[in-house]
């Protein structure tokens, strides 16, 4: 028999919401390891930082925000789901209003950089 | 006049007393066709000893849910040319549930969870007393009349990856009928509900996938029921019992 379907867009921000989340835990104990380097071995993190230059440890890092940003974005959303009542459209205008905030702060702050 | 249009309808057969296996049905369409009459026309010219269950056809009774292409459907008002997908379709009982035989899944889980989430009702009067005046426009009855269409097919508890994944959830249905009678302004124990969903397998195993919601055949909202009760029970959690 079929596998359910479950291609509805509550369901893949589940599914990204638990992927995200498996994958910082996966990643963060390592993040931490690296930045007690610089209390107990700098040279060593001076070495894994001309690492961080290369083109695939980049990717690899700003995969890393993305899944952070993403799981956060997504645990605000649950939260606001679950512990504000509000009615569909309002829903929309508060998701419409954070992301253009987001998009906003972001334009001005790679300005800035 | 030209050839009847043949369906390909692969049924699943068996169940604790036989094995499971797909058997595919050769079955005419007809206009109009649903789920229903398909099964219904393998049951009466193909092969007797389908098991399936019905009662009313016009989605009233809840009792004729299926998968139909992976999907929980009410067969009676699902038509064939809506989920037909290349001259074929699978059916096969409702996920989550037991099998009793081919198409007809063993519904007692489902009813049992229905009691153990407190889903009936505790009355404020006896049958000496006037009855109460209820305000349709108030808000409490507003959320508990989002809720109160329910058919009890099931298709939200098959649909609910948690419940496939933890025996002792609720799920969907009896945690929206749990919220529907909190809101009720004639319901005398709230206390009792709120007990029954905050413990294991209560609302705050949901992970609001919404599943139950995308797929409800009424269009009810059981994800947005269980949310209120998570709030109302944390409510209660930092405020203490009502005396
Ligand atoms: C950035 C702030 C964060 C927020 C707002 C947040 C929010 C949430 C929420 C609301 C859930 C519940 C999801 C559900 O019920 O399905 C959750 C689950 C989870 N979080 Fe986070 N979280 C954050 C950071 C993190 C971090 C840093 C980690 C890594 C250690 C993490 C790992 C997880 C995991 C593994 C789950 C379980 C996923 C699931 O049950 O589907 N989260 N998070
Ligand atoms: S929202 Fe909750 S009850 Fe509905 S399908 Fe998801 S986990 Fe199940
Ligand atoms: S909430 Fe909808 S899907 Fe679930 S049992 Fe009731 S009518 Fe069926
Ligand atoms: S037969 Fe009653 S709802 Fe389908």
């Amino acid at each position: 028999m079929k596998a359910v379907a479950r291609a509805h867009p509550l369901w893949l921000a589940y599914i990204l919401h638990r992927i995200s989340g498996i994958g910082l835990a996966l990643f963060l104990p390592f993040h931490f390891w690296v930045l007690s380097l610089a209390l107990n071995n700098a040279a060593q993190l001076d070495a894994f930082l001309t690492l961080s230059d290369l083109f695939l440890v980049k990717l690899a890092e700003t995969g890393l925000v993305f899944l952070l940003a993403v799981h956060m974005f997504g645990g605000l959303r649950l939260m606001a789901l679950e512990w504000l009542p509000w009615s569909p459209s309002q829903k929309t205008w508060a998701a419409a209003a954070t992301s253009g905030a987001f998009f906003i702060s972001i334009i001005f702050l790679m300005q800035a950089i | 006049m030209s050839e009847r249009e043949i369906i390909s309808v692969t049924v699943q057969r068996g169940g604790p007393e036989a094995p499971q296996y797909p058997q595919v049905f050769e079955v005419p369409a007809f206009e109009s066709q649903t789920v229903l009459d398909v099964v219904s026309w393998i049951q009466q010219n193909a092969d007797p000893t389908l098991t399936y269950r019905f009662a009313c056809r016009v989605g009233m009774c809840g009792s004729c849910a299926m998968m139909v292409n992976g999907v929980p459907r009410w067969t009676c008002r699902t038509h064939v040319n809506k989920v037909l997908k290349g001259g074929k379709i699978e059916i096969g009982p409702l996920r989550n549930l037991p099998v009793i035989k081919d198409l007809a899944a063993d519904m007692d889980p489902f009813f049992d969870k229905w009691v153990a989430a407190e889903g009936r009702h505790h009355p404020t009067l006896s049958r000496d007393d006037a009855i109460a005046e209820i305000d349709p426009e108030q808000p409490a009855r507003v959320e508990a009349s989002l809720g109160i269409e329910c058919i009890n097919c099931s298709i939200c508890y098959s649909a609910c990856d948690t419940v496939a994944g933890d025996s002792d959830y609720l799920g969907p249905a009896a945690l929206q009928r749990a919220w529907t009678l909190y809101n009720d302004g004639k319901d005398a124990d709230k206390d009792a509900i709120l007990d029954a969903v905050s413990g294991k397998g209560g609302c705050h195993s949901c992970h609001s996938m919404g599943s139950c919601t995308a797929y409800c055949p009424n269009g009810l909202d059981p994800l947005s029921a269980i949310a209120g009760l998570k709030r109302a029970t944390t409510q209660r959690f930092f405020r203490g019992r009502a005396k």
